[in-house]
């Protein structure tokens, strides 16, 4: 258990070091939604309509763009090697990696989230379904995240093939996250179960990454 | 936890044969260790030396044969709590200082916080511990990589090309550690060219050579 939580401090304090991940991270997705809104125009009715779906866009966006980090680094440097060794179960070395994904890569976006949501002239009933759909979905986003990576463990230039595999993946968490912000928005009856579906989702990615997201790195280290 | 009888732990291949990538790397391999043991592996490039190695430390999977402790009590069946591999690649964070590389690793052993002082101590890092590990030369982040081995407490000690970019003195720390061990009741296994002089050890060798 102190071995998990030792990764999950590494991985954060790495991030948050210089030429850490935790900053780019943040600035992406920032960019992301600038560009969004650029394209739209100044149109603030149109801007409010799209804000929810151009957010977790985004984020969605700059999770993929962080993913071949995962594992990549610790797998060239030997850090792999040592945390397979020492671990009781792989599977939750696994999941520890992707707990830290999400707090170096997740989370700095739901802290953005909010100033980016003003820009893009989100009405003020809609901050709560947002923040709430985000904290709630993005860490299906780290686990499936997680998943692709280990899938893709020592390959060069993984990042794009990590993406084109994670990708599909990602659309029950965006299009129920996304439903939620929407319906919390609105006020409309299918919030509620809107962020259950999301859960579901967070819940069965929990569940299933980090089983095989081991088997796929013990498949990958032969 | 150190008791003597979990200490003292020996190894014996018989027949293993193991794959890389769908390629058979190394067959029929039989290999005798006993405990004080220290054992120099040798062979050419690409011979199969890490392979074998790595499927000691049970990070490869064996594909055919038997790869089992001897004298190590009623425990000796998980050989990964017994054997520390310390590879070619340091597992250096190049962002953290060398303390803090260390600690990690302690905190993924189980390591009481004191060995990290001993392992710092036991090859000469204690004047580099706050620097990054970014700053050191390839043979101080070799040095920092082999304090691993220290760290962990295991019995088994596993070497891949320990010698590589280390200076004279520091292989002569590094062999008077792995006698040190070694007659503590533990035992090593180190792949090398022919660099480590260690009299009391022996060599086999690993690859088309060792049939010839």
């Amino acid at each position: 258990m102190s071995g998990l939580v030792a990764i999950v401090a590494r991985d954060v304090v790495l991030a948050l070091r210089a030429g850490g991940g935790a900053v780019q991270a943040a600035l992406f997705f920032a960019l992301a939604v600038l560009v969004f809104a650029l394209a739209v125009g100044p149109d603030l009715d149109t801007l409010a309509e799209l804000a929810a779906p151009v957010l977790w866009t985004a984020a969605l966006l700059s999770t993929l763009v962080s993913l071949d980090r995962i594992f990549q680094a610790d797998f060239e440097d030997g850090s792999l090697d040592v945390m397979i060794e020492t671990a009781d179960l792989l599977e939750l070395v696994v999941l520890a990696k992707a707990v830290a994904h999400w707090l170096t890569s997740a989370l700095p976006l739901i802290i953005a989230a909010p100033v980016l949501a003003l820009l893009l002239n989100l009405p003020q009933e809609g901050y709560g379904p947002l923040l709430l759909s985000l904290a709630i979905g993005t860490p299906a986003l780290s686990l499936i995240g997680a998943l692709g990576a280990a899938l893709t463990l020592g390959m060069r230039r993984a990042g794009a093939l990590v993406s084109i595999l994670v990708g599909p993946l990602y659309a029950p968490t965006l299009i129920f996250g996304v439903g939620a912000a929407k319906a919390g928005l609105e006020g409309a009856p299918s919030y509620g179960p809107s962020l259950l579906l999301l859960g579901a989702v967070t819940l069965f990615a929990a569940a299933l990454a980090p089983l095989a997201g081991a088997a796929a790195i013990r498949f990958n280290m032969r | 936890m150190r008791t003597a009888a979990r200490f003292a732990v020996g190894l014996r291949l018989e027949d293993v044969a193991v794959a890389r990538g769908g390629r058979t790397i190394l067959a029929d391999v039989s290999l005798t260790l006993a405990p004080r043991e220290t054992l120099l592996v040798k062979g050419r490039n690409g011979a199969g030396k890490t392979t074998l190695l790595r499927a000691i430390a049970g990070l490869l999977p064996v594909e055919r044969g038997r790869i089992a402790l001897t004298n190590a009590g009623s425990e000796a069946q998980d050989r990964r709590g017994h054997a520390i591999y310390a590879g070619h690649a340091d597992a250096l964070k190049p962002a953290l200082t060398v303390r803090e590389n260390l600690a990690f690793w302690a905190k993924l052993h189980r390591a009481p916080i004191a060995r990290i002082e001993e392992a710092l101590a036991a090859l000469d890092l204690a004047s580099l511990a706050d620097q990054p590990a970014a700053r050191l030369s390839a043979g101080q982040k070799r040095r920092a990589g082999l304090t691993r081995l220290v760290l962990s407490g295991k019995p088994l000690w596993l070497l891949d090309e320990p010698a590589a970019a280390i200076d004279a003195d520091s292989l002569a720390r590094l062999t008077g550690l792995v006698k040190a061990h070694c007659d503590k009741g533990g035992a090593a296994i180190i792949a090398t060219h022919d660099r480590i002089s260690l009299p009391s050890a022996r060599a086999v060798i690993v690859g088309p050579e060792a049939t010839a």
